[in-house]
């Protein structure tokens, strides 16, 4: 599948990792969280980076204790219009302050790519079709946003809790904005 | 009323943009319609029975005189020269081409307005009190917290691809206009015991195939708290909220499956890990949206007119139109006008241009330049002043809005039903048509007294018909509309769901059924006493021997 | 059992650019008029017309097609189904809108 990050193709480093195969070398192995859970033990010695793929119905916390060891957070859309990890997302990155990747795979449509960035994906596996052109138009249609306690779109992640900020536009904000 | 400064403009034209850039990817076959449709229907746009249809909202029902002749100028330029006002505080256009679309809503940004999240599995148009402001019985106005909610929810991030639509509506007063307790998220504006007020948060409540009377999940929220709050419950929803089967994915469902203690506990720890919720609405902001619905300048008058009570004795149309259409206020001297749209034999909710165009100058001529929008489907002049009644009655009257009816039998509340809606299936206007035909008489309108008949032509029950004192719902059976009928409704502060009364009856055998029922309720009643309390009173079982015991 | 006579059908959808409602004709044009629309008299017919709608679909040049029953005496074609009878001739409170007007039918 074709990875796009930061408006632009680009080569997906990461083997997903199918249950039950080994762990081995240094390769850069996304694994289920099942069976990050299950042999953790073994996993936080291995040589390469680490990423999870955790499904949609499962609790993005229960991640909290294996944050520090990964590199990459793959979530997922089974179809475009089922949100849940909009959520997740937001959980990891926002009240887990988790700073590295988070990729989203599945139904990725360039519609939503706006709003999966300020939920704080910053990867986005696509289908094979996908044009760069339609994508980075319709991912950035929408820059202006009311919700100052998420990243606009374009903006760099914010998983520092020091960086509260309103849920709405705020005079100040709206003064800057309109610049 | 609130004004958009630059940064609403740009947020609602740089909407427009990114719709009408979606839909030329949609004309020229980039996106499919599957792919399309979640896009548009968040922009408003549905493709119902006869065409495509625009969903305009009109955010807790305020519009100002621009903007309704703005409305007046896209029935007439780009639709066929009417509009029909919902039970949702919308507007809809039924015959609207997509490939003007985008022209539309340019012409709806210019006068800020939008057709944003009237649809969808989102967060919709926020409803309120529709004489929020002006009510003598009020704590204070809802339309700023709303507001707020408008903009917080406006492409909201992380809320806008949710298990199903999500409704709230927000009142501040005790008499409930909002119907708060059949939204997914009902606020009321309350006092708690040091006299702070705050909201007291409804949740799950709703109509549709499973009608739920919201309940309260919190007592009383300090108001900085209210998008914290609502983030925590929208997150809870989120990611719980069943996805396997639409009829079972709103909230209401959630509150039911989980209990309302379970759902209450993860809202609340969902709301604890949101860090100083304060920060998230700040006591400014609050402050700041609150001015802009300050009360317009109003005279210091005598609450009593000598020139209108001269006019209230010598004319007597106008006496039956000031009985039931004006409603008290809560500044000496001044009225609330309240237009119905319920001419007899008419069709609920709908007004062309001309009347949209009355209307609009009427308000800038006596009224703050200010207009309602009911979920009732009525409009309301909220600062008449009492000594300029006769003549906006007078305007009105030339202008076939001066219908004496509100809170009547002939005021009904019903959906677009099968004449225009894709999923319904019975018609629904129609039948307001021939029951407000039926009960035109105005002597006998007010024998009869307060009755909330509500009509909805399929089970999604846009016509509140749960909440009707007298409620139907057209249905299908191999083939022919039929109608069941469900009495004890109401959406006010004492929200009840109405009972089916018994089987349903043919198209034919309406208008004769509420005509029995209403019969009945008359035979029976005690001094006073209205529709609803006698109801409340005898049960269904006189009404159900009516209808259906051998004769 | 008997075997049920079958109905006839046409096929019917929205357009994509206006969304006005019409109906599969001869040889793919879609017309606004249902009694110039191509009747199907046999199942497999039927199949064959629908398929057509999904492919003029596909691209891109109507939304949501489907197959209705109708009535073909010699007067006229009528959707059997009050639903469609709506459909086709506009708002049954609204006689001056629609087909029944006149709109569109050219």
């Amino acid at each position: 599948m074709p990875l796009i990050k930061d408006n632009s193709f680009t080569k997906d480093h990461w083997t997903a990792l199918p249950d039950g195969l080994p762990l081995a070398g240094a390769v850069d192995a996304i694994i289920s969280f099942k069976r990050l859970e299950q042999d953790w033990d073994e996993i936080s010695l291995h040589n390469g980076r680490v990423g999870v793929l955790l499904d949609n119905s499962s609790d993005a916390e229960a991640l909290q204790p294996y944050l520090d060891r990964l590199d990459l957070v793959v979530l997922e859309f089974p179809v475009f219009n089922d949100g849940r990890a909009y959520s997740q997302a937001r959980i990891v990155r926002s009240q887990l302050g988790f700073s590295g990747e988070i990729r989203a795979t599945g139904d990725v449509l360039p519609d939503q790519a706006g709003l999966m960035m300020r939920c704080g994906f910053d990867s986005f596996e696509v289908s094979g079709g996908q044009s760069l052109e339609v994508w980075q138009r319709a991912a950035n249609s929408l820059t202006l946003s009311y919700q100052r306690n998420y990243p606009k779109v374009g903006e760099k992640p914010r998983h520092d809790r020091s960086e509260r900020a309103a849920a709405i536009l705020t005079d100040t904000d709206r003064a800057g904005a309109a610049l | 009323m609130y004004r958009y400064d630059e940064f609403d403009i740009n947020f609602v034209n740089a909407r427009v943009d990114q719709f009408r850039d979606q839909i030329s990817r949609r004309l020229n076959g980039d996106l499919t319609e599957e792919q399309f449709k979640p896009l548009r229907l968040m922009n408003g746009l549905y493709l119902q029975l006869h065409a495509y249809m625009l969903r305009v909202a009109i955010p807790y029902g305020t519009l100002s005189s621009r903007q309704m002749r703005q409305l007046a100028f896209i029935a007439e330029r780009f639709d066929k020269d009417y509009g029909h006002f919902t039970t949702r505080q919308n507007i809809q256009f039924n015959w609207p081409k997509l490939e003007d679309m985008a022209d539309i809503l340019t012409h709806l940004a210019d006068v800020e307005m939008h057709a944003i999240q009237t649809s969808g599995n989102c967060i919709r148009n926020v409803t309120a009190d529709h004489w929020a402001g002006v009510a003598a019985d009020e704590v204070e106005d809802p339309r700023p917290y709303a507001e707020l909610l408008r903009q917080w929810s406006s492409v909201h991030p992380e809320f806008t691809f949710l298990p199903r639509k999500f409704k709230i509506a927000v009142t501040g007063a005790p008499n409930d206009r909002a119907a708060v307790a059949f939204h997914d998220i009902g606020l009321k504006v309350k006092e708690n015991e040091d006299g702070e007020a705050g909201f007291e948060v409804l949740a799950g409540g709703g109509m549709g195939r499973t009608p739920v009377v919201g309940v309260t999940i919190r007592d009383w929220l300090r108001k900085k708290d209210l998008l914290a709050y609502v983030e925590a419950i929208m997150r809870v929803y989120n990611l719980h909220g069943r996805r396997d089967n639409k009829y079972k994915a709103r909230i209401k469902i959630l509150v039911m499956d989980l209990g309302a203690d379970e759902f209450r506990r993860q809202v609340d720890e969902e709301f604890a890990k949101i860090d100083a919720p304060e920060v998230l609405l700040p006591e400014e902001e609050i402050q700041r949206i609150s001015a802009y619905f300050a009360p317009p300048d109003c005279e210091k008058l005598d609450d009593n007119d000598s020139t209108l009570d001269g006019h209230l004795k010598e004319n007597t149309a106008f006496r039956l139109w000031h009985d039931t259409n004006i409603a008290t206020h809560k500044i000496p001297g001044y009225a609330i006008v309240n237009i119905s749209l319920k001419p007899i034999g008419g069709i609920p909710g709908d007004a062309n241009s001309a009347q949209m165009r009355i209307v609009a100058e009427l308000a800038e001529r006596y009224n703050h330049d200010e207009i309602r929008v009911n979920y009732e489907q009525n409009l309301v002049l909220p600062y008449v002043r009492k000594s300029d009644l006769f003549q906006v009655w007078q305007e009105l009257v030339d202008a076939e809005l001066a219908t004496d009816n509100l809170g009547l039998v002939t005021d009904i509340i019903c959906c677009p039903g099968l004449d225009y809606c894709a999923l319904a299936t019975a018609r629904s206007i129609p039948i307001a048509q021939e029951i407000s035909n039926h009960f035109s008489d105005a002597g006998k309108q007010r024998e009869i007294g307060d009755l909330k008949i509500k009509i909805s032509g399929c089970i999604n029950a846009c016509g509140h018909h749960h909440a009707g004192h007298i409620g139907i719902l057209g249905l299908e059976k191999r083939g022919q509309e039929y109608y069941q009928i469900t009495l004890g409704g109401s959406g006010d502060e004492n929200a009840a769901i109405g009972a089916i009364v018994g089987p349903g009856f043919s198209y034919a055998e309406v208008v004769p059924a509420v005509d029995k029922i209403v019969d009945t309720y008359m035979d029976l009643r005690e001094e006073g006493e209205t529709f609803l309390e006698a109801y409340r009173r005898v049960g269904a079982a006189p009404f159900k021997e009516a209808l259906y015991a051998a004769h | 059992m008997a075997k049920k006579s079958e109905a006839a059908k046409v096929v019917t959808a929205n357009r994509l650019g206006d969304g006005l409602v019409v109906f599969l004709g001869q040889e793919g044009v879609w017309v606004e008029d249902i009694g110039k629309a191509e009747i199907a008299h046999a199942n497999g017919d039927a199949d064959a017309l629908l398929q057509q709608g999904l492919n003029a679909e596909k691209a891109n040049h109507v939304v949501e097609p489907y197959l209705i029953d109708v009535g073909d005496d010699e007067a006229a074609v009528t959707p059997l189904h009050i639903r469609e009878r709506i459909r086709t001739l506009g708002p049954s409170v609204r006689l001056d809108l629609g087909k029944q007007a006149g709109e569109h039918l050219f």
